[in-house]
C-alpha cells in the first residue's frame, strides 16, 4: 500500500486529521463537547446519561499528577464510579465570561491541590447533594435516609444511578453549604491510585502543543535578538523568499525576526539562511565574570533589605568563641522543558484564538489580548498539553505574544510557532543567580550563637512583578527562611539570626525555575550548617536535632530519613553520608544521600531517601514520583547546570553544553512519604531544594572536599 | 517524490534533501509521536528503529534512506500499545509530562531486542535518553518488568486499581 503525501496531501490529510484532535477543544459545558446534552450539575462535575462523569480541571496538567489529584478530590465527595471518570479543561475565556468559576488557573508554587482543594471538593459534594435530593424527590424520601457509593443513590431497596438523575439533578438549586468530609473518612482520596492520563503517552497519541494541526496552518521560527535588549537593526527578507515553502518574513516586536513557512523545518533552515544585523543596545558586553564581581561586592554591602531578624547579631558574631564564615554561589539555570516553547495562533480583526502548552491559562489569555489588541472577551486560549512546566510556562508567556504577533501578520491563517532548542536555551526566563555570604558564632561549648546569612543577587520579583517590591524588598527571596508561617517557616531556633539581601539584578530576565529560591538557599544554609558542625566536631545531625527542638514536623523529616539511611550506624567501606532538611511550599521535606567518590574523584550517588510531610496526601505514588523526579531536577543543577553570558549571548545552545541527569547518574530513590495531617502542602517542589545539599554533604564526609560553587562539573573531587 | 517505508507501509512525501526523518515524520506524514527535543541527537526524544536499530531522527536525513528500510516509530511499535515495555509502563505509571516516553521507549524496544535480559549496566548504556521530569527509576524498574526479570509485585511502587 503506497500512500501519497506531497505538500497539498499532507494540508489536506491534516485538515483530516484535525477535526478528531480538535474533539480535545469543545467548549465544555457551555456548548455541544464530548460531554453531551446533559446539563452540568455545577462548574466541576458534569454527568452524562452514559454514566460517564466529567469532571472539570481548572489548573495545568504537566505532569505532576495534578490533573489526577484534583480529581481524586472531586470525586471522592461526589462518590462517583472512578472508572467512569473522565477530564476536561475549561477554557480561560470560558472562566472569564463565568466570573472565574474556576477560580485561579495558575500552576504554580506547587500551588494546584493545596490552593483548590477544599473548592473542587465541595463541588464534588454539591454535586452529590443535588443527585441525592432528586432521587429523594422521586422516592418521596427524605435526603438523610439516602445514600450514594459508585455514581448510585440507594434507598432500602430502591436505586438510581447518577446518569439516570443528572437532568433533574441539574434543575435544582443547590445547598447553601455543605460538609466535607474528613480525610479519616476518604475512600478513594489518599490512595496510590493510578494515573488518569497515561495511555495517550505510551503510543504517541498524546497531541502536545508542538504536535497541533489546523486546517490551513503554516509554520513559523523565530530568532530573538541574542543580546538581551537588543534590538533588530534590519534584515534581508528577500534572501530567503524564493526558498521552498517560505510565506512570510515577518519583524515580531522591537527584537525579533519570524519566518513563515508550510512547514517549520522549512521555516527554520531559511531562519538560518536569512541576513540580520542586530542593535546590540547596552548589554552587549554583558558577561558573567563581571556579574559574579558585582555579586560578590554585594556579600558586603552596607545596605540590604532584612529578611529576618533577632537578636543581636552583631554583638553575638563579635562575642563568639570561634567564627566560621564561608561564600557560596549558585547560576543561573535554563528549565529545559522538553518541549520547546510553542504555540499557535489565528487572529482576525475580530477575533484571537491560541492554542498552547500553558501553566496558566487566564495569563496566556491576557497576553494574547494584549498582543492581539482585541478585547480579552474577544480572545480565546485552549491549553494544550505541556511537554514540561517547571515554572517557564507560567508566569511571563513571551512565546504566545510572539505567535500573535506573526498570525496578526496572515490574517485568518493559523501559524504555530515552535522555538528550536536554541532559542529555547538562550531566551529562557532563568533561574536568578546569587552568592550568599553566611557568618556563624559559635560558643566554647559548641552552641551556634549567630547567624548572619547575606544574599546577595537577582530577584525574579524585580524582574517579573516589580510592582511586589516593597521599600526596596523582594519578600521571594527568603523562601525557607521566614520567621514563622505556614509557607516555609526557618526551622532552627538561633538566639542571634541576621538573614538579608542585597539586590542585584543582571540584565538577564529571570523566572520561576521549579523550587524557585528555596533550591539555593537550601543549599547555602544546609552545607553551611553541616560546616558549622563539623568546626565544632559535633555530629550533623545533632547539631540540627539540637537546632530544631521546637520544630517537631521539621525534625520528624529529618529523623525519619536519617533513621532509614542508618546514620551513625557501620556501612559499606567508602559510602558516606549527607544531610538536609527544609519547609517550602507548605511542606517539610528531608533527604539523606549515601555517595562514594573514587580515587581518580569520580562521584556516585548510590541512593537517596527522602521524606516529605504535605499534611495530607492524596496520591502517594505520585508524591513518589514527584519526589523521585525532584532529585533530577535538583541533582541536574547541582552537578551540571550552569548558564553564562560573554559578550552579551547566553554560551549556552542546546543539551551538549547544558548537560542534564541521565538514566546513569540517576541514584536509588527511597521515598518516606508521612502526612501528618492539618494543613496541605505542595510536593512538585520542596523536595529539589534539599537534593544538592544532601549530596554536597555528603561529598565532603567522602572526601573532605566542600563544594561551595556549583556546578559540580566544574569542580574537582579529588 | 522520495519514497520510504514507514510502520510497514510504503509512503511518498516531497522533502529536500537535507530534511531529517524527524520532520518527514511529524509534517510529510503526520506521525507526531515522534518528538523533537534538540535537533542535535542529544536527548533521544526523536528515536525510532531503523530495520530494529534505534536511530535518533533529528539528525537522520531522509534522503539518506531507501525504502528497502523498515522504518518503526512508536505509532508502528506495536497493533494496541501491547508491547511488553508498553504494559509494563502501564503498570508502573512511568510518564509524567510524558513528552519523552515515546524515545524512552523506542530505545527501550531495541535494547529488548538486543537484549532481552539487560543488567542495569546495559540500561545504563543503551537508555542515554533525558528525560527532565525525572521517570529515570521507573524506566529502569519497568524494563526489568518486561524483561520479566523482576514480577510487579517486586517493585516497591505501590499502584492501586485505576483504568484498564
Amino acid at each position: 500500500m503506497s500512500a501519497v503525501l506531497s505538500r497539498r496531501g499532507f494540508l489536506s490529510a491534516t485538515s483530516a486529521v484535525s477535526g478528531g484532535l480538535l474533539v480535545g477543544f469543545h467548549v465544555p459545558g457551555l456548548t455541544q463537547g464530548a460531554a453531551g446534552p446533559t446539563p452540568e450539575l455545577n462548574a466541576w462535575v458534569q454527568v452524562l446519561p452514559d454514566e460517564s462523569v466529567v469532571i472539570r480541571i481548572a489548573r495545568s496538567e504537566m505532569g505532576q499528577g495534578t490533573l489526577t489529584g484534583l480529581a481524586q478530590l472531586v470525586a471522592e465527595e461526589l462518590e462517583c464510579d472512578w472508572a467512569r471518570v473522565k477530564t476536561e479543561y475549561p477554557t480561560p475565556g470560558q472562566n472569564l465570561a463565568r466570573n472565574r468559576a474556576w477560580g485561579s488557573m495558575s500552576t504554580g508554587g506547587s500551588r494546584g491541590i493545596r490552593d483548590s482543594h477544599e473548592y473542587v471538593r465541595k463541588g464534588g459534594a454539591l454535586a452529590r447533594a443535588l443527585l441525592i435530593q432528586a432521587a429523594a424527590n422521586q422516592w418521596n424520601v427524605s435526603v438523610v435516609e439516602c445514600t450514594t457509593a459508585a455514581g448510585v443513590v440507594q434507598h432500602g431497596s430502591k436505586r438510581l444511578s447518577y446518569g439516570q438523575l443528572a437532568a433533574e439533578a441539574a434543575k435544582l438549586a443547590p445547598p447553601a453549604d455543605i460538609q466535607l468530609k474528613p480525610a479519616s473518612a476518604w475512600k478513594l482520596a489518599g490512595r496510590p491510585i493510578k494515573r488518569l492520563d497515561t495511555a495517550a503517552k505510551l503510543d504517541g497519541s498524546q497531541v502536545y502543543g508542538m504536535d497541533l494541526s489546523l486546517p490551513g496552518m503554516l509554520n513559523a521560527a523565530i530568532k530573538d535578538c541574542p543580546v538581551f535588549g537588543g534590538k533588530v537593526k534590519s534584515f534581508d527578507a528577500a534572501a530567503v523568499m524564493g526558498r521552498p515553502g517560505v510565506k512570510k518574513v515577518v519583524q515580531v516586536g522591537d527584537s525579533a525576526v519570524a519566518v513563515v513557512a508550510d512547514t517549520w523545518w522549512r521555516a527554520k533552515t531559511a531562519l538560518e539562511a536569512l541576513p540580520v544585523v542586530w542593535d546590540e543596545g547596552p548589554n552587549a558586553a554583558q558577561n558573567s565574570v563581571e556579574t559574579a564581581a558585582i555579586l560578590r561586592a554585594g556579600l558586603d554591602a552596607p545596605e540590604a533589605a532584612v529578611g529576618s531578624s533577632q537578636g543581636d547579631v552583631k554583638a553575638a558574631l563579635a562575642g563568639a568563641a570561634r567564627r566560621v564564615e564561608a561564600v557560596y554561589s549558585y547560576p543561573h539555570q535554563n528549565h529545559a522543558t522538553m518541549e520547546v516553547m510553542n504555540a499557535t495562533a489565528k487572529w482576525t480583526p475580530e477575533r484571537c484564538e491560541v492554542w498552547t502548552p500553558t501553566q496558566n491559562g487566564e495569563a496566556a489569555l491576557a497576553a494574547a489580548a494584549e498582543a492581539s489588541g482585541l478585547p480579552p472577551a474577544q480572545c480565546e486560549v485552549y491549553k494544550l498539553h505541556l511537554g514540561g512546566g517547571f515554572g517557564r510556562r507560567g508566569a511571563v508567556h513571551d512565546w504566545v505574544r510572539q505567535a500573535v504577533a506573526i498570525a496578526k501578520e496572515l490574517p485568518g491563517t493559523p501559524v504555530k510557532l515552535i522555538w528550536s532548542r536554541e532559542e529555547d536555551m538562550m531566551h529562557g526566563r532563568f533561574h536568578p543567580v546569587t552568592q550568599c555570604k553566611l557568618t556563624a558564632g559559635l560558643d566554647a561549648a559548641g552552641k551556634l550563637t549567630g547567624l548572619h546569612m547575606r544574599i546577595s543577587g537577582q530577584s525574579i520579583i524585580a524582574g517579573i512583578f516589580p510592582q511586589n517590591i516593597k521599600d526596596g524588598k523582594d519578600p521571594a527571596v527568603f523562601q525557607g527562611l521566614s520567621a514563622g508561617g505556614a509557607e516555609g517557616a526557618l526551622g532552627y531556633a538561633v538566639p542571634n539570626l541576621l538573614i538579608d539581601h542585597a539586590m542585584r539584578n543582571p540584565a538577564v530576565p529571570p523566572g520561576f525555575w521549579r523550587g524557585v529560591n528555596l533550591n539555593q538557599n537550601a543549599v547555602y544554609l544546609e552545607c553551611f550548617l553541616d560546616e558549622v558542625a563539623h568546626a565544632a566536631q559535633r555530629d550533623p545531625l545533632e547539631l540540627r536535632r539540637e537546632l530544631l527542638a521546637n520544630s517537631p514536623k521539621h525534625l520528624a523529616v529529618l529523623n525519619a530519613v536519617a533513621a532509614k539511611a542508618g546514620w551513625g550506624k557501620p556501612r559499606a567501606k567508602g559510602r558516606h553520608l549527607g544531610l538536609a532538611q527544609i519547609m517550602g511550599f507548605g511542606s517539610y521535606v528531608a533527604a539523606c544521600a549515601e555517595v562514594s567518590v573514587s580515587k581518580k574523584g569520580e562521584l556516585k550517588i548510590h541512593r537517596i531517601i527522602a521524606a516529605t510531610d504535605p499534611g495530607h496526601a492524596v496520591n502517594p505514588q505520585q508524591i513518589a514520583a514527584q519526589v523521585e523526579g525532584s532529585f533530577v531536577y535538583g541533582l541536574s543543577a547541582a552537578l551540571f547546570g550552569e548558564i553564562t553570558l560573554k559578550d552579551g549571548r547566553v554560551e549556552q545552545q542546546n543539551f551538549d553544553t547544558y548537560p542534564v541527569m541521565k538514566m546513569a547518574d540517576m541514584p536509588a530513590v527511597e521515598t518516606i512519604c508521612m502526612p501528618s495531617g492539618g494543613f496541605w502542602g505542595g510536593v512538585g517542589e520542596p523536595t529539589i531544594a534539599v537534593a544538592a545539599p544532601a549530596v554536597l554533604n555528603a561529598i565532603f564526609a567522602a572526601t573532605g572536599k566542600r563544594i561551595r560553587d556549583l556546578p559540580l562539573r566544574k569542580q574537582s573531587l579529588v | 517524490m522520495a519514497e520510504l517505508t514507514v510502520n510497514g507501509k510504503r509512503v511518498q512525501f516531497e522533502a529536500e534533501a537535507d530534511t531529517p526523518l524527524l520532520w518527514v515524520l511529524r509534517e510529510q506524514l503526520s506521525l507526531t509521536g515522534t518528538k523533537y527535543g534538540c535537533g542535535v541527537a542529544q536527548c533521544g526524544a526523536c528515536t525510532v528503529h531503523i530495520d530494529g536499530a534505534p536511530v535518533r531522527s533529528c539528525v537522520m536525513p531522509a534522503s539518506a534512506l531507501t525504502p528497502a528500510q523498515k522504518i518503526t516509530t512508536i505509532e508502528g511499535l506495536s497493533p494496541t500499545a501491547s508491547h511488553p515495555l508498553q504494559k509494563a509502563w502501564d503498570a508502573l505509571d512511568v510518564p509524567q509530562c510524558g513528552f519523552c516516553q515515546s524515545g524512552m521507549l523506542m530505545a527501550a524496544a531495541a535494547l529488548l531486542k538486543a537484549k532481552p535480559k539487560p543488567t542495569d549496566a546495559d540500561i545504563d548504556a543503551a537508555m542515554t535518553n533525558i528525560c527532565r521530569c525525572g521517570t529515570y527509576n521507573r524506566v529502569r524498574a519497568a524494563i526489568h518488568l518486561a524483561a520479566g526479570q523482576v514480577q510487579r509485585k517486586q517493585i516497591p511502587i505501590v499502584i492501586e486499581g485505576g483504568r484498564a
